[in-house]
């Protein structure tokens, strides 16, 4: 079984590669990336005037399965995210029951296998059923395949067990990837705090409510040496403390996702609850803040933060609505359309943020195309123009506040060790 | 945008001066009709309207129940208590059902900011926001300034202070965007704690000082403090915020000569205004509840489509 992507544009980062290129696919590895491959039997994929890349990652993925099936389960959210340009994801353990022992990890792992769409990899729970009390079983969390440890959806409140936890995960080289949010400043907050907030009579969630844990997860991580990411950084304080701790040679990594590189909470004004995401959207200095550090490399990786929602969570009042913005289908669009096209971040870069950058936060493999690797290819057409249609998802959750927008630059084709898994915003 | 055309009534903030005098305007003949002997024309026969409160309220929904009767309109008030919200029904099925019955308009109350406005996009009836959470209270604000309006002749220019908290209050929004609209200098004043981030962005100048507030001001409105507030943390207690904000008469030398004291109800007497200030000449706190009436009256009449010569008949 051989594939032969010709003629596109191939950029890979990590090699340093950005040239018109062919790529050859031999059992599901990559066998050779030159000019002018002869096909030999090779099935051919015309990649011209398409860019080729590593296969994309989003380590930051609500898969609602088991328990929220509802909203999501395996199979739609896998079909959704190579549809969106993944070849690897990480979902999150905020599931029912919750990913924090073995049995529900090899669940996760049996369900994706058996759904042969791409590469799902389980994130456990820092602390049993995500309660914040009482640490999980991380070896055998380890050992179950699960690539890191979070409490994401809930803070570890109290900073003795996080402090704990970070310690307990070094041992198993897990990294602890952390939901920054002060409980007790959030509150029963519903948009980001400030004149928006004011403007609209909707109760604020301060910036500080992210930042005073960032900045506490940072000082935890200079005490215990363990490897400390940020989930969906989204406030210009935040990026100040994870550079600042960069600097300072501390093991800390972050992400942002979309819908906060590119909306302000300017837009809740019309309570669309489907502008309702936890972080909030920030204001307009936050969001140039953040895009101003993509470029800078202060941000590690680009992470969607998908997070599907059944239409009954969502189609009511803005207080009662459930945060979260279903992003795999609309990730690539939006970073293509609002940051690349416009010139604020390097295609290079981006690519980047989607590939290696991830890997190298969780310590993958995936986000190369060097010979040898396996053959996650993502190929993206940067001159597609298209409209969100949220009722075209594969994902279950049609949650997206970039719905009726036209975006210009989508991913084209999935490759998954070798085989065509999504051309053309459909499932193959 | 004329008033005319808009289906809903959700806040002052969108609205237009020109909408907003129109509707003042409109109010000052429905006044009249309030104080004649037989209150009833028959401008609004064969309308009907519902008022859905999801937060208890007395002169509000009163109000509006008493003006929709004086135009003829037919008027029912769901107690949402009873109904079968209690039971899980989802707001979007409720407002459905009601629809179904043939109501021409809604007045909705909501505690949570924005229920309003996802109410009208789901109904093809007229909606008034009657309040929704901290966002706003056009009507009050409506009544707040032809009050104020029917006393000085105009709004134009004055300074209109707004007292307490404005972190939490419909009210003071309302007021802000509508008196704004009218080149007025408006003044928030109240603890730290409870005004509201980029308040200032507004267009307005915040005061923690209630005397510096107050200096040269034509119109102070006492907003009510809940106790809630001071349980969550907000302020220490009532007493010191009864001896740092609670309006009294030596306040006044500050302001105007003629300077007026408005309040929304209910008052909280010896709390956010003195009771010698809330019974003296220079509060209209009663005139505000008549008010109250005309100007619902007058906004049925323009979103329902009376025709005009029975009112001014």
């Amino acid at each position: 079984m051989k594939l032969l992507v010709k003629g596109g544009r191939v950029i890979d980062p990590v090699n340093g590669l950005d040239d018109i290129l062919d790529v050859l696919v031999e059992e599901g590895r990559i066998a050779r990336i030159e000019s002018n491959i002869p096909a030999q039997g090779a099935e051919e994929v015309d990649a011209r005037g398409k860019i080729v890349c590593p296969g994309f990652i989003d380590i930051h993925v609500h898969l609602r399965e088991p328990g929220f099936e509802y909203k999501e389960d395996i199979t739609t959210g896998s079909r959704a995210a190579v549809v969106g340009g993944f070849t690897t994801i990480c979902c999150m353990p905020n599931t029912d029951p919750v990913i924090d022992n073995a049995a529900v990890a090899g669940f996760v792992r049996e369900r994706a296998r058996k759904t042969d769409l791409l590469q799902v990899l389980p994130i456990g729970s820092i602390t049993k059923k995500q309660a914040g009390e009482e640490l999980s079983e991380m070896a055998e969390l380890a050992a179950a395949g699960c690539v890191a440890v979070s409490d994401d959806g809930r803070p570890v409140m109290k900073t003795d067990i996080m402090r704990n936890g970070m310690d307990y995960a070094r041992m198993f080289a897990l990294p602890v990837l952390s939901h920054c949010e002060d409980w007790n400043l959030s509150g029963n907050g519903q948009m980001h705090e400030g004149f928006y907030s004011t403007l609209y009579g909707l109760k604020g969630i301060p910036a500080a409510a992210e930042e005073v844990m960032v900045a506490r997860d940072i000082i935890l991580a200079g005490l215990t040496g363990s490897r400390l990411h940020i989930c969906h950084l989204s406030t210009r304080g935040a990026l100040e403390l994870v550079r600042r701790a960069k600097a300072e040679g501390i093991a800390v990594t972050c992400e942002v996702t979309p819908h906060h590189l590119t909306l302000t909470d300017e837009i809740v004004g019309d309570y669309d609850t489907d502008t309702k995401v936890n972080p909030p959207l920030r204001s307009a200095e936050d969001v140039a803040a953040l895009q101003e550090a993509l470029a800078e490399g202060v941000i590690d990786c680009i992470a969607t933060d998908h997070a599907p929602h059944h239409r009954e969570s969502k189609d009511c009042e803005y207080n009662l609505a459930a945060s979260g913005i279903s992003g795999l289908e609309t990730a690539v669009a939006v970073v293509m359309d609002r940051l690349v096209h416009p010139g604020i971040l390097p295609l290079e870069k981006m690519i980047h943020l989607f590939t290696a950058g991830p890997a190298e936060v969780l310590g993958l493999e995936n986000g190369t195309l060097s010979p040898g690797s396996i053959a996650d290819i993502t190929i993206l057409d940067p001159e597609e123009v298209r409209q969100v249609e949220p009722e075209r998802f594969y994902s279950r959750g049609r949650n997206t506040p970039f719905k009726g927008m036209e975006l210009k630059g989508w991913p084209w084709m999935t490759i998954v060790k070798g085989q065509i898994k999504a051309c053309a915003g459909r499932i193959l | 945008m004329k008033f005319e055309q808009r289906k809903d009534l959700l806040g002052l903030k969108d609205l237009s001066r020109e909408e907003i005098e129109l509707i003042l305007n409109t109010a000052v003949p429905m006044k009249d009709i309030i104080k004649r002997d037989i209150k009833k024309v028959p401008t609004l026969r064969g309308k009907a309207l519902v008022t859905v409160f999801y937060e208890n309220s007395t002169r509000t929904r009163t109000s509006f129940e008493i003006a929709g009767k004086y135009l003829s309109a037919d008027t029912v008030n769901l107690a949402v208590s009873t109904s079968s919200v209690q039971k899980g029904e989802s707001l979007r099925d409720t407002i459905k059902t009601i629809e179904m019955m043939g109501f021409d308009l809604m007045v909705i109350r909501h505690s949570m900011s924005g229920t309003p406005h996802y109410v009208a996009r789901n109904t093809t009836m007229r909606v008034i926001n009657a309040g929704d959470g901290a966002n706003e209270h056009p009507t009050q604000a409506l009544l707040d300034l032809y009050s104020i309006r029917e006393v000085k002749g105009t709004l134009e220019g004055l300074t209109v202070v707004i007292l307490g908290d404005i972190l939490h209050s419909r009210v003071a929004r309302s007021n802000i965007y509508g008196l704004s609209k009218f080149g007025c200098e408006v003044r928030v004043v109240g603890p730290s704690t409870l005004m509201p981030p980029g308040v200032e962005n507004l267009g307005v100048k915040s005061f923690f000082s209630l005397d510096a507030a107050l200096e040269g001001a034509d119109v102070v409105n006492v907003l009510r403090i809940q106790r809630e507030r001071q349980q969550a943390g907000l302020f220490p207690s009532l007493d010191e915020y009864s001896n740092l904000y609670m309006l009294r008469p030596e306040h006044l030398l500050r302001a105007k000569d003629d300077v007026l004291v408005l309040h929304p109800g209910p008052m909280n007497r010896g709390v956010e205004i003195s009771s010698e200030l809330a019974d003296s000449s220079r509060a209209v706190i009663n005139e505000q509840v008549s008010n109250g009436v005309a100007v619902r009256m007058a906004l049925l009449f323009l979103m329902m489509g009376g025709a005009k010569d029975e009112i001014t008949r």
